[in-house]
Order: C-alpha cells, then structure tokens, then sequence
C-alpha cells in the first residue's frame, strides 16, 4: 500500500517538475527552433512548432556576415583571456591567504568582496575618459583587463574557498620532508588544487561572456564581443527573428553547456561561500 | 624564521592582486568625485569649473532622478518578490524525489546562462510582440485581446524578463540549502501530526531564512544596475517609463556627454548600492568566522 502511494507522488512531482521545467526551458528552446525557420515561417500565425521546412540558411547568412567570426572571437579572447589573466593574479593571493593567514587575510578579503559592490555606472565616465585618452577604447586590451578587474574578487573568492578545503597536514609533513616552498606548491599542492581552479575558471568564463556592462559601453565595431553582436539586431530594420534566433542560438549555446558542466560550482561562486 | 619568510612570501604573493585591486576601485571612484565637483562638458572642452554641490543639486532634484528611482525599487522589488517566491516554490519541487530530475533541474537552470541581451531581444520579439509574438497568439486563442508589452507595461515586461534570468540562480541557492535540512526533523515532525503547511512554515521556511537573505542581498546589487536588457528593449522610454539609475547615468554620461552631471550621479549610485553591500557584507563575514 505504502509502496503505490510513493509512486504516485512520484509521478505527480514528474509531471509537475518536468512541466515547470519546459515552461522555464521554453524561451531558449522556442529560440533554437525558429533559428531553423525561414523569416516567413518565424512570425507565422498560429506558430510553427516543430512541422515546418527545417533549413540551416540562417546559420550559413549569420555565419556568412564577415563580421561574425570577428565577434566569436573576440568573445573567446575576453573571456578565456580576463580569466587566465585573473588566474594568475588570484592563485597566488588565494594561497597565500589559505596556507599562511594573518590577521589580516580576513579583512583583505573582505574588502575584495567590498570592491565587486561597486555598481560599474558609478566609475563608468572615468573609465571611459581614460579609455579614450589611452586609445584602449574598442580594443580587446582594454575589455580584458576591465574583464579581469571586475572578476579577479570572485576568482579570489572562490580559490580560497577550494584552497581551504586542502589538509594543511599534508602542507606540514612536505615541508618536514625538506621541501622549499616552490617544491610544494608544484608537487604537492597544484595536483590537489586543480580541481578547484578548474571550477574556478569555468565559472569566470561564463561570466565574462554574458558581461554586458562594460561589453557594450566600451566597444564599437573592432573590440565588439557576441553580446554587442547580438544588441545590433535591437535595431528596427535587424528585426529578423529567424537570423537573430540563429545568432542567439550560437552565442549561448557553448555557454550554456559549459554552465551544465559547473552548476555544482555555481552556488559557491556566487555566494562567496555564504551557501555550500 | 621560516615563518617571516613564509609570511614575506605571502605578502609578495598577495600583493599585485591586492594593488592592482585597490588602483581598480580608488582612481575611478576619486575621478567620479572630483568629476561630480566640476561643469565638465565633453560638448564644450575648456569650460571646466569648480561649481561646487551644484551637479548634485541638479541630479538630486530632476524629476528624471525620482522617476529612475521609483523605477529602480519596482524593478529590483518586482524581480524580488518573483524569483525569491518562485525559488522557494521551485525548490520544493525540485528536492522532491521524481523521475527524470536532473534533467529539468539542467532545464530549469538554463536562463542564468543566456546573456543579458539575448533573453531580452528573444522575450521582447519573438515572445512579447503584440502582433506575431507567442503570448499574443496564445492570448488570442483564448479569446483575449492580446498585450502589447512594451507599450501598456514597459516596466513590467523587464522585470518579467529580469525575474526568468535571475529564477534559475535563486531557485539552486534555495535548493542547496534545502537540501542540506534534516530529513529526520521532518519525518519527526511528520509523526507527531504536522501537515505540509505547518513543516514548511516552522521548519523549512526558519531553514530558508539565511539562504533567502543572501538571495535578495546578492540579487539586489546586481538589479540595482541591470543596464543591457533595458539598452536593447526599450532605451529607457516611453518617455521615462523604463529608465533606470544606471540607465540615467549612462544617457547622462555617454548621450549628452554631461561629465559632471552623470559623476553626481555616480556617486549616488555607489552610496545606494553600498547600503545594501554593508549588509550582505556583514552577513558573509560572520560566516567567515564559523
């Protein structure tokens, strides 16, 4: 008897789960079947589901606009680049602060939370000013360093956050042993470390290639990542829904994947460690 | 010994991050400051004077500044009330045991990962057009004169598409902490006659409570300047109706080239968001300590 009533409760969350889920799913969903449509079919009325001619032409226009390319790769240099870039500013500080914590680590770190409280309109006219007087505006240079300035607290944040969680024990028997400090870092600490700076780095991917603050207030046609790509088709005459899903479809999906990958990761990232 | 070297190595470790941090926050915020002290026209360069409070003044006592205000609460209230309800909801749901639940916790996390002008041309085209857009056809369907969106509520329709990006990360914060209640209390209080409604509001929700504070503490700061989704939608207008501080500051800042003015605006901008920082701030560090 107990044994029904469970499945029954079980198929009734199935069908409410999966039936939130779809809805929830269904504007990215219902983005990737018209990215297949002809612009015709995309505004039909009633809506074309899933019976309509298939055709790949709006990936090969998108594609075939000289630009797009220029865009991807800008996105993948932002991205890939603020995140190395802010690797190799945080693994250090994120160690020292774990493995050698003075008095101070937890007000320096803090203050590095304190520093992504800034809303980015608050400093955006001397950044601009500085930008164009440096010729760093509309230059991937200059987007990867804001990038990384504006990321670099949740990287350190979140290393820490990892790095805590290595046995300090293991630290003291290396150096019992006679190991220097660059002896333990490589052989000992970086092979337990990876996992977590992995993590680390998937995440700041993500954000940084749906940063769409700085993206698209400090960059015109040369430096312009996919998200200001995509803002162009805001324009009345770029109103093609089947060529704007194809675009869409392009610039998340990599993400999106990516973001499956990390969601595990995600609530640290985010939380500063406030929810694990 | 060992330990001053290791501490002198901490320190040089520490440091470039630790520099090029505080270079990040100090000189633009001091140029802010000294911008918003300044008639600073990049219209008119030569002109620049020190006109003391004066951009304050103006900035403080537009109309344009209670209006972006007014719709700078209902936007990051609106977004709020939805997603922290419909996480905690959504959670629920989620921590039930059913078939296929990995799937559409992948499903129902997806819109975090969609950038800002994408899901706001996507809602605004192809789901909100008044003419072919889905919502309107299904309107019509049913027999209802269909919404035109961004012209009856323009405010509304960014918080709807702001709330669908900001679900997912509140509904798997919610989750998390969920999942880490003792299934025992719960079956304890399931003996002793609680019904759903009773555990949830004496057990869950008390459970929640931290996990929800951090929701709307994190949310809010990054509500406090949604800038892209606004950008492509609607460009702040009808008239005012969308614009928020962010958006104000930058058609201040980048439209009209008022240095002074849109530094003023900065600068509340920064005290209104460090209200909120000083709190969650608070909150984190207390964690840091257990």
């Amino acid at each position: 008897m107990a044994r029904s009533v469970t499945t029954q409760r079980k198929l009734i969350f199935t069908i409410i789960g999966w039936s939130i889920g779809f809805l929830i799913f269904f504007p990215i969903l219902w983005t990737f079947l018209t990215s297949f449509k002809t612009e015709g079919t995309a505004v039909a009325t009633p809506p074309q589901f899933l019976f309509f001619d298939w055709t790949l032409e709006n990936y090969h226009e998108v594609q075939s606009r000289s630009d797009y390319g220029k865009h991807v790769m800008n996105s993948i240099v932002i991205s890939v680049g603020s995140t190395l870039l802010g690797l190799v500013l945080a693994i250090p500080a994120a160690w020292a602060m774990a493995f050698s914590p003075t008095k101070h680590t937890k007000d320096i770190l803090m203050w590095m939370l304190s520093t992504k409280m800034m809303p980015s309109v608050g400093v955006l006219v001397p950044l601009y000013l500085i930008f164009r007087d440096w010729g760093l505006l509309d230059s991937r240079l200059g987007l990867v360093a804001v990038l990384t300035m504006i990321n670099l607290p949740i990287i350190v944040w979140m290393l820490y956050t990892y790095f805590k969680e290595i046995p300090g024990e293991i630290l003291e028997a290396a150096r019992m042993d006679g190991a220097s400090l660059m002896k333990e870092i490589i052989y000992v600490l970086t092979p337990m470390a990876i996992p977590g700076i992995a993590s680390t780095m998937l995440l700041n991917i993500i954000l940084a290639w749906n940063e769409a603050f700085w993206t698209l207030n400090l960059t015109a046609a040369n430096a312009a990542p996919l998200t200001a790509f995509i803002a162009s088709y805001s324009s009345p005459e770029g109103l093609f829904w089947a060529k704007l899903s194809a675009a869409s479809t392009m610039a998340i999906a990599p993400i999106l994947i990516m973001g499956w990958f990390s969601q595990k990761q995600l609530v640290r990232g985010l939380t500063f460690g406030a929810v694990k | 010994m060992a330990t001053l070297q290791t501490r002198a190595t901490a320190r040089i470790m520490m440091s470039p991050a630790v520099i090029l941090l505080f270079l990040w926050m100090i000189v633009p915020l001091v140029m802010t400051l000294y911008f918003s002290f300044l008639r600073y026209n990049l219209l008119m360069p030569g002109t620049e004077e020190y006109v003391g409070f004066l951009n304050y003044q103006y900035f403080l006592t537009d109309p344009a500044f209670f209006t972006a205000l007014g719709n700078t609460l209902l936007l990051v209230g609106g977004t709020l009330l939805i997603t922290v309800i419909g996480g905690i909801l959504l959670a629920i749901v989620l921590d039930q045991p059913f078939w296929g639940q990995g799937i559409v916790r992948l499903l129902v996390i997806a819109p975090f990962f969609v950038m800002p002008t994408v899901s706001a041309l996507v809602w605004k085209n192809m789901l909100m057009h008044p003419v072919n857009g889905l919502f309107a056809w299904i309107a019509r369907s049913f027999g209802f004169q269909p919404v035109d969106w961004f012209a009856q509520v323009p405010l509304f329709s960014i918080i709807l598409i702001v709330a669908w990006q900001w679900l997912p990360f509140a509904t798997l914060i919610l989750l998390t902490a969920l999942q880490s209640l003792d299934g025992e209390q719960i079956e304890a209080a399931e003996m002793d006659g609680a019904g759903p409604i009773s555990r949830f509001i004496y057990l869950v929700l008390p459970h929640l409570a931290r996990a929800i504070t951090v929701v709307i503490l994190i949310q809010t700061i990054f509500l406090l300047s949604v800038f892209a989704e606004i950008l492509v939608t609607t460009n702040g207008g009808p008239g005012l109706q969308t614009t928020n501080i962010a958006y104000l500051i930058y058609s201040q800042a980048l439209l009209q080239f008022d240095v002074g003015g849109a530094s003023a605006g900065g600068i509340v901008a920064v005290i209104l968001a460090n209200i909120v920082a000083f709190f969650l701030i608070r909150l984190i560090g207390k964690n840091l300590e257990r």
